[in-house]
């Protein structure tokens, strides 16, 4: 709903006009061209006490995303493959707008969009996290944890998760199942979310620009060029044409990230 | 999507495991008013979905610090019946409903003359009561016409269709066997008049080609089921004449 807390407050008519005003002109509030992220940072290995983590910075949005791994029971329709399992929080340390609590809609929508691009771009290879058929597999926890919110938190954790889940090692030596094992990571897909302002699309929407967008479009695509993921938002429309034009902004976008995420910056700085 | 079987989902002849061919809707039933106590109503028997939609509104928001000033706000609540699917679901929202239960808003929201009403809410209620993949769908098509019934001002009605990928092929209107083993899932939301998309989702493995191929077929199939509505908002009112 549009009264969400992901719409910090009431923009001011003026910030709308100068925003469209300065989208006729072909820039944004911030300089960008509309198919330009902001400045993305990933430092993995962040959480020492993670099996794998990963902080992402696009622009001031700040995102801290953990992996934890343990031993659980499978499902009874997939006995033969481990568990993934995804889950947000808006800290309210993040921003006015969020409150303490258990997770809201947007919580929720967040964690589901992030978790359907990790399973069905099949980023892990969940048939290999199986200890005893039927009876013992690893569950692997991604928490996605908020810390600073500047817009678009769909990219932010969606690039946290999976750069979280390259770093990630399965902890086996500690429940007594021979050696530890880097987690099987088998695609990389890779959200990219625009959002829609006038008749205007822009990529990676900041607060600012996402608090005034009728209509949100995230496409996640992997390395081989297929689409795994989508998940439109916001109470406004898209044309046919403008859905096509952003799937292949985000293949291209989503390559440069692709690249970023899979560049070895390790939080080697302690 | 992705549970592996060797369950062949289209045959030698191009068909698939209920005879439809790839861009064959199942057959639809739909009914207005069909409710007293609500504003709006509409049934709708999709393949083996029965689904219920009932409006209420626009009506004072509660509670007041959800209200817009300056608009309504869309409240639409999708929920599934404990019986409605093989394996009791538990009552209550789970993460799905509350995610499918904003989608549903934000796409009914597009066709709506918010500004029309503001501080009022207009609560769309989707129970689905027979589950047969495609649910959401289904029940973004009855809540349409429940709110035409509720004589809310739209600039259009609002269609819902998948469209998905099965066995290497794209096809229309995915039924629970294809949802559960094929490849790939579209769910959409569509206004006829304007072709503009106000719902969509995806999840699976496409590729560019099919995917806007799925979307095309999906916006083709809207113009049928747009047809379906008018009759059915049509029929209600020639019998209360």
């Amino acid at each position: 709903m549009s009264n969400s807390k992901f719409t910090a407050g009431v923009i001011p008519e003026m910030k709308r006009d100068y925003i469209h005003r300065l989208a006729s002109k072909g820039t944004r509030i911030d300089g960008r061209n509309f198919d330009e992220i902001r400045p993305l940072e990933i430092v993995k290995g962040y959480a020492k006490r993670a099996e794998g983590s990963a902080i992402v910075r696009l622009g001031r949005t700040k995102v801290l995303v953990g992996v934890k791994i343990e031993v659980g029971t499978p499902f009874p329709d997939t006995p033969n493959m481990g568990i993934l399992t995804t889950n947000a929080e808006l800290a309210p340390l993040a921003s006015p707008t969020f409150e303490p609590g258990p997770p809201g809609e947007e919580a929720i929508e967040l964690a589901r969009v992030v978790d359907r691009g990790i399973r069905e771009g099949h980023a892990i290879d969940l048939e290999k996290l199986v200890i005893e058929e039927g009876e013992k597999v690893w569950i692997v926890f991604i928490d996605i944890h908020i810390l600073d919110y500047d817009g678009n938190l769909f990219d932010a954790s969606g690039y946290g998760a999976l750069a979280a889940l390259t770093d990630a090692v399965v902890p086996a030596s500690r429940y007594e199942l021979g050696d530890d094992f880097k987690l099987p990571v088998l695609h990389y897909p890779v959200p990219v979310t625009f959002a829609k302002i006038g008749n205007w699309i822009v990529a990676d929407p900041n607060l600012d620009e996402e608090s005034i967008a009728s209509a949100r479009l995230t496409v996640t695509t992997n390395e081989e060029g297929h689409i795994n993921a989508m998940q439109k938002g916001l109470g406004g429309t898209f044309t046919y044409e403008e859905v096509q034009k952003v799937i292949n902004m985000s293949m291209n976008i989503g390559a440069k990230v692709r690249e970023i995420i899979l560049g070895d910056s390790d939080g080697k700085e302690d | 999507m992705g549970i592996k079987s060797d369950i062949r989902l289209i045959d030698d002849n191009g068909l698939r495991i209920d005879g439809r061919l790839p861009n064959q809707l199942r057959p639809i039933k739909m009914e207005v008013g069909v409710l007293d106590r609500a504003d709006g109503s509409a049934y709708i028997e999709w393949g083996g979905n029965k689904i219920m939609a009932a409006v209420y509104g626009p009506r004072e928001a509660y509670p007041k610090h959800v209200q817009e000033a300056e608009k309504a706000i869309i409240r639409a609540r999708y929920s599934m019946a404990p019986f409605s699917v093989d394996e009791r679901k538990r009552p209550g929202p789970d993460r799905r409903a509350v995610e499918l239960s904003k989608v549903i808003s934000e796409a009914l929201e597009s066709v709506i003359f918010v500004e029309k009403y503001p501080r009022t809410s207009i609560d769309v209620y989707i129970e689905v009561l027979q589950a047969d993949a495609g649910t959401r769908v289904a029940g973004i098509t009855a809540a349409s016409l429940a709110l035409a019934d509720a004589g809310i001002p739209m600039r259009d009605l609002v269609v819902g269709c998948a469209v998905g990928k099965i066995d290497g092929v794209v096809v229309l209107d995915l039924n629970k066997e294809e949802d559960n083993y094929g490849e790939a899932d579209v769910p959409m939301a569509i206004l006829p008049r304007t072709r503009e998309i106000a719902l969509l989702q995806m999840d699976g493995d496409m590729t560019y080609e099919e995917l806007t191929g799925a979307i095309e077929m999906a916006m083709e199939a809207a113009q049928t089921i747009h047809k379906m509505q008018i009759e059915a908002l049509k029929r209600k009112y020639v019998e209360v004449e």
